[in-house]
């Protein structure tokens, strides 16, 4: 009876979770309103980048719009991915994404110093992108596994806290201090948010100060010299501080108006370092003026918070995880690169997603979204506490 | 079913709450719910901070980065304005501008720099100095500045280099300006040359710092290098980061350098020099009623464009060592012992003194015996009587001798100075010499005694006394006309004619004009009166007759025993021991226009040597005339002897 009575109840909360199993359903259920803020930055991006060429669309825009268009596909076509697939994955992409990065120790190409790339049948792969999301998903799928007594069993910790560090420390040896702070961050807030006691958080967070010191003792010279030059920018106008001071000088030149749509000169006459890259939100500052940049970071801000709703909206504790985890990896993409523009943080090759040039990066945050939108396609989906829906 | 508004609109059991704050059956979910809404606290705190950051750039600190962007944006760069020509009385260009064809290479565009080198040298040979060159810009200089290959192509070199233009990738032909002299050696110390300036020229000008700037390194180039170098011009342009220009925003043409006209007559000066021909001489002809120099001489002479690329050290050795000086204008840098031309002024000083009358007689045994010493006339057997006449007539040396013991130094020096001997004259050329008329003064100061006898001798223009042949064409012109001319060789500016051209702006020299026609009346004799010193300088023209005056400076100490051996004759000596040969005219003489001299140095006597070249030189100036002439000559005209019947 008890046996029935369960079955009956379960099979009306799968037919409440799941009203419809069609595709078509589950394509309704995509919020097409995010998707419509996704398809704006990768619209702002288009129009910057035909700017950052000088006026054509080659080589810059019309590449990273067929991109785009993968890219979106790719999105959709994870959104479809029901959790329990999304977890089984989870395993598979975190040890491709370590095997990466260790391979890109082994036989990466090093560009500017930092960011290690594969390259895969004329495909460049930055592993650590893929880390990041990868690292999501597993965490995710741990912490789906584990109620509010476990969480305060510190063992439970243990193996997880592992899957950051991992990671972190193969990210560091590349080395990249950015993505590997940007890793740790997006580790801690999964940590946080998956219900960590507040005694275990502070016995953590202790002894960080002196974790930095030792740190820094062992950074690169550049790195190093990254952090000098933040300080005073000023000391090496055309050396490591370029980047900054040009920066900075066409983020003011573009005063509230803007200097008008490719006639901002700091970037179409090349002052601007990798404008078509990292530094591409200087380009809309210098273009659209403080307007414009403004309307974009609250574009960001709008895909962050929507991301987050969606975390909070979800009915399971695993697209609870993934959302937030995605979402922060998108806030920490932005908040990186916005801070390294306007000279707020040492300059880190961390480009502005959907709106940087580049392929990668690009692929990576499409399929972050793509995770994002399938916990929102299966937000009434609830799962039990082991894991997978028994079917 | 649709997307987001239905969980708005949704709010039923506790346990079906859509965002929990708590939930009672899974305590983990409200934790979630609250830490999630504190990370987009955080979130949204960090992006704000971000956009207040952003908006005291953009707007706060704007017009400061603004002002930034532009400086970054617009490069100025000066443009080399192109420097004056110089051309003579006429028009005539004697400095010019000439296009200069260069090769450049553009290291960006060739992927193999040594190689490219390497084949254009094939072509056309890059000594080891210009190799030198090219390794150095192509080590300092930026890869989109092109790097100066090899300049002053000829047309053959550059078909040579187009031929072959497949195999010098990023080798390209360009044209700059260099300065060419047409005439060459002809004018070469008045024109003078440029030469491209030194560090200490650029320290005092930023306008030299320019390249392609040249400046003037002698003669009126040197002299008048401010006025022929002109304004620069800009040129503002919108650069990139790396500094490759863009666009062009602005351009100034500069203001070229002004156009100088010479008081040379250039066809003048061309007869002068064949006249000469290989003697080491100099010869000026001046204009005696404004000071203009219509010709001036000085030979042998140097081509001057060689300096425009830079001279050879072997060349310059050559030049240096040469006794017969090219590299000097011995025109006004030359100075010589005046000799008997210098006795006109002693005999001014004396009429002027009022110790001596025309008509005073002295009698010449041939030698004047003073405090024991003997001062020969250039006569062994003497003049006889003679006044102030027959002594110029006959160039007596006892006459003046005589005359300068009466009169004293002080008063000779007086009268040579005003007369344009041994003082600066005002001519537009630099490293000119004074000369010198010594005085007793003079002599003290240097710590000697001022003998008797040193007077006698500067009464016959020797001794100390040193004038150069250009002081010696102002003394005759002085003489001529009475009007203390300064000799120039600027006659217009950029078409603009110079007051000095105008004789009524040159003051009187205040010399009674009785005693001026005196002296003209004993040169007048010297030529055309029979047993005049110079029969050799008269005119063969129908009409005009000349004034002159010979002049043979010793320049060693001839001994008694040479002297009275009987057997002294200085053509005999070697030539650097021979005598200077000197000559000063002017004519006509009823109406006096042209003022000649004629130093040739050990041409041995003036009679001889100097006087027929100053007839020559005279008679062609006579021809062509160019003090009442706009435009020159045919050249036939002055080869024409009939042109006066």
């Amino acid at each position: 009876m008890t046996v029935l009575n369960n079955r009956i109840r379960f099979h009306k909360r799968l037919l409440r979770a799941e009203p419809s199993f069609r595709l078509m359903a589950k394509l309704w259920r995509i919020s097409w309103l995010y998707v419509l803020l996704i398809c704006t930055l990768a619209g702002i991006g288009y129009v910057t980048l035909y700017s950052a060429a000088g006026g054509v669309p080659y080589p810059f825009a019309a590449p990273q719009a067929a991109r785009f268009a993968v890219g979106l596909v790719l999105m959709v076509t994870v959104a479809m991915l029901p959790p329990r697939v999304l977890m089984r994955a989870s395993w598979g992409m975190y040890a491709l994404s370590l095997v990466l990065l260790v391979a890109v120790l082994h036989m990466g190409h090093v560009g500017k110093g930092a960011e290690r790339w594969l390259m895969v049948g004329g495909l460049q792969i930055q592993p650590s992108e893929f880390a990041k999301i990868a690292l999501v998903t597993v965490l995710a799928t741990w912490f789906s596994r584990m109620n509010h007594a476990r969480m305060g069993n510190p063992l439970w910790l243990v193996p997880p806290a592992f899957m950051v560090l991992v990671p972190v420390a193969l990210v560091l040896k590349e080395p990249n201090l950015g993505t590997a702070v940007i890793i740790g961050g997006i580790g801690a807030s999964l940590f946080f948010t998956a219900g960590m006691r507040l005694w275990q958080i502070i016995l953590l967070v202790l002894p960080v100060p002196s974790l930095v010191q030792f740190a820094y003792g062992h950074l690169h010279d550049y790195q190093k010299a990254r952090i000098t030059t933040f300080l005073h920018p000023e000391s090496d106008p055309l050396g490591a501080g370029y980047n900054i001071i040009q920066s900075k000088i066409a983020l003011g030149s573009g005063g509230m108006w803007g200097q008008g749509y490719l006639h901002g000169s700091q970037g179409q006459l090349n002052f601007l370092p990798e404008k078509q890259t990292d530094f591409i939100f200087t380009m809309i500052a210098e273009e659209w003026g403080f307007i414009g940049a403004a309307a974009v970071i609250a574009l960001l801000v709008l895909l962050i918070m929507g991301g987050m709703v969606m975390a909070i909206r979800c009915r399971n504790r695993f697209g609870r995880l993934i959302a937030l985890g995605i979402s922060m990896n998108f806030f920490f993409y932005c908040l990186v690169n916005l801070s390294m523009v306007m000279g707020a943080i040492p300059v880190g090759g961390v480009p502005l997603p959907l709106v940087s040039y580049g392929g990668s990066a690009m692929l990576n945050v499409m399929l972050g979204f793509g995770l994002l939108l399938s916990t929102w396609v299966h937000r009434d989906t609830r799962l039990d506490e082991s894991g997978g829906s028994p079917a | 079913m649709g997307g987001a508004p239905m969980w708005l609109k949704r709010r039923k059991r506790d346990n079906r709450r859509l965002m929990p704050i708590r939930d009672q059956k899974d305590p983990a979910r409200g934790i979630f719910t609250r830490r999630a809404l504190l990370c987009m606290a955080v979130q949204v705190g960090a992006l704000g901070e971000l956009a207040r950051r952003l908006y005291h750039i953009q707007i706060n600190d704007g017009d400061h980065y603004a002002r930034m962007a532009a400086n970054n944006r617009v490069s100025k760069r000066l443009l080399a304005p192109p420097r004056g020509r110089i051309v003579d009385r006429y028009g005539i260009a004697l400095a010019n501008n000439k296009e200069n064809w260069r090769a450049l290479l553009m290291p960006e565009e060739t992927t193999d720099v040594p190689g490219t080198i390497e084949r254009f040298s094939a072509l056309i040979p890059l000594d080891e100095r210009d190799r030198n060159r090219i390794a150095r810009e192509l080590r300092h200089q930026r890869r989109f500045v092109p790097v100066m290959l090899r300049d002053f192509l000829s047309w053959d070199e550059m078909a040579r280099i187009e031929l072959n233009a497949p195999s010098l990738p990023g080798v390209l032909i360009d044209v700059g300006t260099r300065r060419v002299y047409p005439e060459g050696e002809l004018l070469a110390h008045i024109i003078g040359y440029v030469a491209p300036p030194n560090e200490s020229d650029v320290a005092h000008s930023t306008l030299l710092a320019l390249p392609g700037m040249r400046v003037g390194r002698a003669g009126i180039e040197q002299n008048q290098d401010e006025k022929l170098r002109g304004t620069a011009g800009s040129v503002e342009m919108e650069v990139n980061a790396v500094g490759r220009v863009i666009s062009e925003l602005n351009r100034e043409e500069g203001v070229p350098g002004e156009e100088i006209s010479l008081t040379i007559d250039r066809g003048l000066q061309q007869r002068v020099l064949n006249h000469i021909g290989d003697q080491t001489a100099s010869a000026v002809v001046m204009d005696c009623h404004n000071g203009e120099v219509l010709a001036m001489v000085s030979t042998p002479s140097f081509d001057p464009s060689l300096f425009d690329s830079g001279v050879s050290h072997a060349q310059w050795i050559e030049w240096t060592n040469n006794q017969h000086t090219p590299l000097i204008n011995k025109a006004v840098a030359g100075v010589y012992p005046p000799g008997s031309t210098f006795k006109p002024a002693v005999a001014m000083a004396a009429l002027e003194s009022g110790l001596v009358s025309p008509t005073d007689r002295v009698f010449c045994p041939g030698h004047l015996d003073v405090g024991g010493t003997r001062f020969h006339c250039w006569s062994r057997w003497g003049h006889g009587s003679v006044d102030l006449h027959l002594a110029l007539k006959y160039s007596c040396d006892v006459y003046f001798y005589e005359i300068a013991r009466r009169i004293g130094m002080d008063r000779i020096a007086q009268t040579a100075h005003r007369m344009g001997l041994g003082v600066p004259l005002d001519i537009e050329l630099p490293h000119t010499r004074t000369g010198l008329i010594p005085t007793p003064a003079w002599r003290q100061a240097h710590h000697h005694h001022w003998n008797g006898g040193d007077t006698i001798v500067s009464g016959i223009g020797q001794g100390f006394i040193q004038v150069t042949p250009l002081q010696l064409a102002t003394y005759t012109a002085r003489m001529a006309t009475g009007r203390a001319v300064q000799p120039h060789l600027m006659r217009a500016i950029n078409g603009e004619i110079s007051p000095m051209a105008n004789a009524e702006n040159w003051p009187s020299l205040n010399m009674p004009e009785k005693y001026l026609e005196a002296l003209r009346a004993g040169m007048f004799a010297v030529v055309n009166e029979p047993h005049g010193t110079a029969p050799k300088a008269q005119l063969d023209l129908p009409g005009i007759t000349m004034a002159g005056k010979t002049g043979s400076a010793q320049v060693r100490h001839v001994s008694r025993a040479l002297r009275e051996g009987g057997h002294f004759n200085s053509a005999n000596l070697p030539w650097e021991y021979r005598p200077h040969a000197l000559f000063i005219c002017f004519a006509p003489y009823d109406a006096p226009r042209y003022a000649v001299s004629v130093v040739i140095e050990h041409g041995n006597t003036g009679a001889d040597a100097a006087a027929p070249l100053a007839r020559d030189i005279m008679r062609d100036t006579l021809l062509r005339d160019p003090a009442n002439h706009t435009t020159p000559p045919p050249e036939s005209v002055a080869t024409v002897d009939d042109s006066f019947e």
